[in-house]
């Protein structure tokens, strides 16, 4: 039955920097690719924070794929790295230099959408020389199967396509992973969710108020206890005229503290530390938002079924080193990977070998190891442990504990520069947030500037975003406050007392009196992804074009 | 086999706001105003380039008009597709109705190398409002003997080939107390005119892939052609390759039957459109006010009875 379709030999799904990696790599080898991307142009779909690694271990980098990629697609190199402690007004800064420069051969700020769609081109004219090509506006929405077996995708815009490979490169919430029953959506624990505003600024501005020659760049990190206890930190980095400043915190502590993300982001906005570089001054582009998995938890051991390679984000191969996030370097080198996979196993004729030889190359390059340390793994069960968490606190807190973050000052500075420690820290409010309080208690300095910026509101963001709204693509299974009102504060276009957002919060009533429930428009809709894990939904992205477009991402 | 397309275009003044000029009685100012493509036209044109990426063979732009034209089949390469222009163009021309339009076109298709396999116009212009051109142009094609028959199928909104049967099937919306949608089949070669409603269908990646190709191929011939166009320019358009221009010498025209001459249509007159009246009587009744209230139920109450 399948004999009728179009047959390609490669289809990837999703040009983000895993999918363009994959089909440069496949392109190169000669397999005829065809790249499916959702979005409108590549890169209107995407957010990150964004630093793009070239890592010396990693076995590909996105220049060595695509050269004139730091000329022609990035914002400014990132040359100084740092995170400050935050407590109250007190502030304690350490120099990050070194585990930034760890295994660096160079990092850049991206905005996603100049990034993508440069890369979009290339791959476009590259893969077209092989029969292929790359399509935006098309949404894959399924996995087409021959008597059980996977043999190419299925989508919205076009009739079914047959190919001997599939590489799924469709991000955070990949639709393909969820169809092979390769990933679930069920842990909050597993995702953290990224908030970010691009702020403008004059390259001259840039250059003067952040101390930096023009064509060079910072990165400032921010934890303590500016985000309501909440897990996870800020970040700002510097582009050629704009600033990219965000958070990323753990989805469930998220969920557990009915924090609103919007908020957490304006009060690192609204912090008199940040004064120095606004001075007054604020004007933000766009408001976006998405998941991003915890490869500590969520990177799939074996990312592949039958004909099915899953790369990047889809696979959970999402690093964060600590306060460093390392993603879209991952997704470049398992793309790579996969591709070169499937070129082998095609060439020695045995193209159904790919999925088993990509799993041995993750390994054999030190990938797997990387995004699942065993050393976290080992120590997690100890530190995690509530009781654990719980001395760790008091401790801290206790004169004791304050004497000996006086004591050893630089010695902390360096426990924070290094990567074999950055691997083991536990997801718990100890890491995130008492440390770096007591840190900047003990040793920080008052910041004296009053910061008076004021952050647009939730709808001036939300109507500042251009939207071609389709078909709803996200359904409420269950609307009761219990299986889907997290939703309400977690959602990042959503609030309590907010009309406009995505969900809303209703009293009904029943014949026995009123029951709190919430309805959902996905009008407003991010495509962040955070409802599909925190509430109880039948969720989908929308169709090929449709739905939200980033301009800067 | 492939299917080789001709689309039927006509320059219009733009008609839309802050482009359209009136003068004080209500005229069109043609000297103050734009002439740009007539935008039904398009969508004859999408059908076009649907057929060329998904069936093979090029596409063929006519219009008949003055040099300046040039232009608009400039609009038409650039914004959809179109391989080779065609202008009929000379003084003996001007001044044309419909009639003598679909006179001199059918004379210009016969002198095309081969005649096309589909023919295409949009429905109605934007100025004329007619919806003539089209079908009249498609009856002239008959006093040409050395023509084959052309079926005509108007108002298309989705159009199919069946090479191997060597039939086009359309679908046709057919606009009553309600639109129905009607499927239509035809030998080729057929004339068919575009809805507004017409819609391209590209349900396979080769032919998606195929359609950016003809794309960046049509940007980079439309930034070419411009050069001949740009105001300074040496060159005529008539050096590029892929533009003709027929004078009625050249299609053995009388000019008794063509242009003004050949016009059987007489325009007594033309009437303004009444402007609205900007301003209007408005008396504003507030809810509490129940004189105000009754007054009005009053008014009101004559033709709610019917009466
Ligand atoms: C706030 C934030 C900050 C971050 N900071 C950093 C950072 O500083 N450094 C870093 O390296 N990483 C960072 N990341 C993570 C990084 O963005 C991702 O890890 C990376 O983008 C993953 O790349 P990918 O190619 O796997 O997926 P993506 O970049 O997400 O690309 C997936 C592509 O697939 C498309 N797609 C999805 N579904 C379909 C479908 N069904 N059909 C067709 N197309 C589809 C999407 O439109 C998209 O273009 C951050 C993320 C966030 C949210
Ligand atoms: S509705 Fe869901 S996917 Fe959309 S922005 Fe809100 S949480 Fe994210």
């Amino acid at each position: 039955m399948t004999d009728d379709y179009e047959h390609y030999e490669a289809v990837v799904v999703g040009a983000g920097p895993g999918g363009a990696a994959a089909a440069a790599t496949l392109a190169d080898r000669g397999v005829e690719t065809l790249v499916l991307e959702r979005g409108v142009e590549a890169g209107s779909k995407n957010v990150s924070g964004g630093l793009i690694y070239a890592e010396e271990s990693a076995p590909y980098t996105i220049d060595g794929l695509f050269s004139g990629f730091r000329q022609g697609a990035t914002e400014r190199p990132v040359s100084e790295y740092y995170i400050h402690n935050v407590a109250g007004d007190r502030v304690k800064t350490f120099d990050l230099g070194d585990v930034h420069h760890h295994d660096t051969e160079w990092c850049d700020a991206v905005l996603r959408r100049r990034m993508d769609s440069w890369l979009a081109e290339r791959v476009h004219e590259r893969t077209r020389e092989t029969g292929g090509g790359l399509l935006s506006g098309v949404r894959v929405d399924g996995l087409l199967r021959d008597e059980g077996e996977i043999v190419g995708v299925t989508c919205e815009e076009l009739d079914p396509i047959t190919a001997d490979v599939v590489i799924a490169a469709d991000g955070v919430n990949s639709e393909l992973a969820r169809d092979a029953g390769l990933m679930d959506w069920a842990e909050p624990d597993e995702w953290f969710q990224g908030v970010k505003a691009v702020v403008d600024m004059d390259p001259d501005l840039v250059d003067d108020r952040f101390d930096v020659p023009p064509d060079d760049g910072v990165a400032h990190l921010f934890s303590g206890d500016l985000f309501d206890g909440v897990r996870g930190g800020g970040f700002l980095y510097t582009n050629e005229a704009s600033l990219s400043i965000g958070t990323v915190f753990h989805l469930d502590s998220l969920a557990d503290e009915r924090a609103e993300p919007h908020e957490l982001l304006d009060s690192l906005l609204t912090h008199p530390l940040l004064d120095q570089w606004f001075q007054g001054e604020y004007h933000e582009r766009e408001y976006a938002a998405k998941l991003v998995p915890d490869s500590k938890k969520a990177a799939h051991p074996s990312p592949h079924q039958g004909r099915l390679l899953l790369v990047g984000d889809a696979a959970g191969q999402m690093q964060a080193q600590g306060p460093i996030i390392k993603g879209m370097n991952h997704a470049v080198s398992a793309g790579g990977l996969a591709a070169e996979a499937f070129a082998e196993a095609q060439s020695r004729g045995n193209p159904a070998s790919a999925g088993a030889l990509y799993e041995r190359k993750l390994e054999d390059e030190g990938v797997m190891a990387t995004l699942r340390p065993t050393r976290y793994r080992l120590t997690r069960a100890v530190s995690e442990h509530d009781l654990v968490t719980r001395a760790a606190e008091g401790v801290l807190d206790s004169a004791v504990g304050r004497a000996g973050v006086r004591a050893f000052d630089g010695l902390l500075e360096r426990g924070f520069n290094s990567p074999f420690l950055l691997g083991m820290i536990p997801d718990t409010r100890t890491s995130y947030v008492t440390i770096p309080r007591v840190v900047a208690e003990e040793l920080g300095e008052p910041v004296e500037a009053t910061n008076d910026v004021e952050p647009p509101a939730l709808d001036d963001r939300i109507g500042d975003l251009t939207y071609d709204v389709g078909e709803p693509h996200i359904e409420l299974q269950d609307n009761s406050w219990a299986a889907s009102g997290t939703a309400v504060t977690a959602c990042p276009v959503s609030a309590r007392e907010f009309g406009g957002g995505c969900y809303r919060e209703e009293t009904i009533r029943t014949n026995g009196g009123t029951e709190r429930v919430v309805s959902l428009d996905t009008q407003p809709c991010v495509e962040c992804g955070t409802c599909a894990i925190v509430a109880d939904t039948e969720w989908d992205h929308p169709a090929g074009g449709k739905g939200v477009e980033f301009e800067e991402g | 086999m492939t299917i080789d397309t001709l689309v039927l275009t006509k320059g219009v003044p733009d008609f839309r706001e802050g482009q359209v000029s009136f003068d004080e009685d209500g005229h069109l100012e043609r000297g103050k105003t734009p002439t740009v493509m007539n935008p039904n036209d398009k969508h004859a044109l999408r059908a076009a380039l649907q057929t060329k990426v998904r069936n093979g063979g090029s596409v063929s732009l006519m219009s008949m008009g003055p040099p300046s034209y040039a232009e608009i089949l400039e609009e038409g390469m650039a914004d959809v597709y179109a391989d080779e222009l065609y202008l009929l163009s000379d003084r003996e021309m001007g001044a044309a109705d419909t009639w003598a339009t679909a006179m001199t076109i059918a004379t210009g298709i016969q002198h095309l190398e081969a005649p096309p396999d589909l023919i295409f116009a949009g429905f109605k212009t934007a100025d004329g409002e007619t919806g003539h051109t089209g079908p009249q142009a498609e009856w002239c094609l008959g006093i040409h003997d050395d023509l084959p028959d052309y079926p005509l199928i108007t108002h298309v909104v989705a159009i199919d080939i069946d090479e191997a049967e060597g039939v086009v099937r359309t679908k046709r919306l057919v606009e009553g107390d309600v639109a129905e949608i009607e499927t239509v089949e035809a030998d080729l070669p057929a004339f068919v005119v575009a809805d507004p409603e017409f819609e391209p269908t590209y349900r396979r990646a080769d032919h998606r892939l195929r359609h950016k190709d003809f794309r960046e191929q049509t940007r980079a011939r439309a930034a070419e052609f411009g050069e001949y166009l740009a105001e300074d320019s040496e060159e005529d358009p008539t050096d590029w390759e892929d533009f003709n221009m027929w004078d009625h010498d050249y299609l053995n025209l009388d000019p008794d039957f063509i242009g003004l001459d050949g016009s059987p249509t007489i325009v007594a007159g033309v009437d303004p459109i009444p402007k609205a009246p900007s301003e209007r009587e408005a008396t504003v009744v507030g809810p509490d006010d129940e004189d105000g209230m009754a007054e009005i139920y009053e008014e009101m109450a004559a033709y709610a009875g019917g009466d």
